[in-house]
């Protein structure tokens, strides 16, 4: 017989949670659809139901993983890596002859830094690409003697898989934190959630009420009314899932303000880089939000500073 | 099978979809030519068609590489049904094996560089593309930019990394009354205006 992964109570209230807001998301983008009369109105909201039906796969690929374990979270969150990487490094104009660092990053970097979390193996974790990639990677530039835009070439690679790789692996890294009763698989379930809540809050408030731009040449999108408003809330959010975690509500709505304040400055960062880039997107993947790096911008900032927080106030 | 997976591995590491930007895919005779900087030129060109064109698109491949070795031969011949040439023959007509596929209704990618380049845009075309335009007036001759693929496996690297390649095809062009250097060279020119 093949034991079937039970799910626990909490975990079911959680996802009917998620399953009543996008299902509310939904009937929203249905409604929208039905009365609005611009053009302009219809592609924003053409562009906004094909975000909701992007959430709904990705909220089910999510569900998945976490029903079945750490394994499949560990190889959902690699395959993420994966992905924001090859966004990362096909706009980013790097040089042929740095062929083989690029191939160190992916076939060496992705499956070392997913290894260490499956085996615990924490210290090296947070040294592997910061510290050894880091060393490792322009020696195999340098070996080919080609010197033109050396630092600039050999930044772009580290950058990607810092991004990439070490920031998204710090997500799935909580799972290894010890939180005596608590699982930790809830604190990665209040770090996604918050963060993408947060972006998302941002953006219909912004979209709403939306005056004054915090960054005209960065991220037009971006405006105050958006970012206090929607973030508001999603500290809120955060706060009100106090009771998944080992934070009290106050500790929670500081702990989500973090996450909300990274995520803000990792979505302004990343815009700015694909800018530099001349890139709107960084890619394709997902429909109506563009790439999967469009998706993870926040996650790559939330993520590493939350996990040194909770490890910091909160691991046994 | 087999091809389902080299698409499969395709799209999984370097993507190689196609951007139809001067002309529309179509069952029309043609040859595609494009610029050269990689081994998976061929591959990611023949996946950049939709799957109906693909067995009428025949890829011309020269038969030092990929007709050396069971695994490419057998890839070149069975799969992409490739079209071998012996770019170092000596007396012999080497394009022959290009006029009979032409000849026989089926389409070409062709690489009129002759051989893989490091830079971003193509070098000087050789005479092939010119010698074949003349003998098939009807045939159209599309240009094709292949884009990253000098990064995700330049020449002298034995593994592909994952960089998303994309094919962007132009307008098609026509051999006019002009002499054969200045078709090259417009030629080139309709390849780098897509890059």
């Amino acid at each position: 017989m093949i034991q079937l992964p039970t799910i626990e109570r909490m975990m079911l209230w959680l996802y009917a949670g998620v399953l009543g807001l996008l299902s509310f998301a939904s009937l929203v983008g249905f409604v929208l659809a039905r009365r609005v009369t611009s053009d302009s109105g219809r592609d924003t909201v053409r562009n906004l139901n094909a975000r909701i039906k992007a959430w709904w796969v990705m909220v089910l690929v999510f569900a998945l993983a976490f029903v079945v374990g750490k394994p499949v979270t560990l190889v959902l969150f690699a395959l993420i890596s994966f992905y924001c990487l090859r966004e990362f490094l096909s706009i980013t104009p790097t040089h042929p002859r740095d062929h083989a660092a690029i191939a160190a990053a992916f076939y060496i970097f992705i499956p070392l830094q997913y290894w260490l979390l499956w085996i615990q193996w924490q210290a090296m974790l947070t040294i592997l690409i910061p510290v050894y990639a880091f060393l490792l990677l322009p020696v195999l530039q340098v070996l080919w003697g080609v010197t033109d835009d050396f630092l600039e070439r050999a930044a772009k690679i580290q950058w990607g898989l810092m991004l990439a790789v070490f920031c998204v692996s710090h997500a799935p890294a909580l799972l290894l934190l010890d939180l005596g009763p608590h699982k930790p698989i809830y604190l990665l379930f209040f770090l996604i959630t918050v963060v993408q809540l947060s972006d998302v809050l941002q953006y219909t408030v912004g979209k709403v009420f939306g005056r004054t731009k915090i960054a005209p040449h960065v991220s037009p999108s971006k405006t105050v009314e958006g970012f206090v408003g929607g973030g508001l809330l999603a500290v809120l959010v955060g706060t009100g899932l106090w009771w998944i975690t080992p934070f009290s509500p106050l500790q929670a709505a500081g702990m989500a303000a973090a996450i909300v304040l990274a995520g803000f400055f990792g979505g302004l960062v990343l815009s700015a880089v694909k800018r530099s880039l001349g890139a709107k997107d960084w890619g394709v993947m997902i429909e109506g939000h563009g790439g999967a790096l469009d998706r993870m911008d926040s996650v790559t900032f939330a993520a590493p500073i939350f996990y040194h927080l909770v490890n910091y106030f909160f691991a046994y | 099978m087999i091809g389902a997976i080299i698409i499969g591995l395709t799209r999984f590491l370097v993507g190689g979809t196609g951007i139809w930007l001067g002309c529309a895919p179509s069952a029309r005779q043609r040859i595609y030519f494009a610029n050269h900087s990689s081994h998976l030129d061929t591959i990611i060109l023949w996946a950049a068609m939709p799957p109906d064109l693909r067995r009428r698109v025949r890829p011309v491949a020269a038969a030092d590489y990929w007709g050396e070795g069971r695994m490419q031969r057998y890839i070149a011949l069975k799969v992409l049904n490739a079209v071998l040439v012996d770019r170092h023959a000596r007396g012999s007509n080497p394009l022959e094996p290009l006029e009979d596929a032409l000849s026989a209704g089926d389409s070409l990618i062709f690489f009129p560089e002759g051989t893989r380049g490091l830079d971003r845009l193509p070098d000087k075309f050789k005479g092939g593309l010119y010698h074949l335009a003349r003998e098939f007036p009807d045939v159209e001759l599309v240009p094709v930019y292949l884009d990253n693929l000098r990064r995700a496996l330049p020449k002298g690297s034995l593994i592909p990394v994952p960089i998303s390649c994309v094919a962007r095809f132009g307008c098609p062009i026509t051999l006019g009354e002009e002499t054969k250097p200045l078709f090259l060279e417009r030629a080139r020119a309709a390849v780098e205006s897509l890059a």
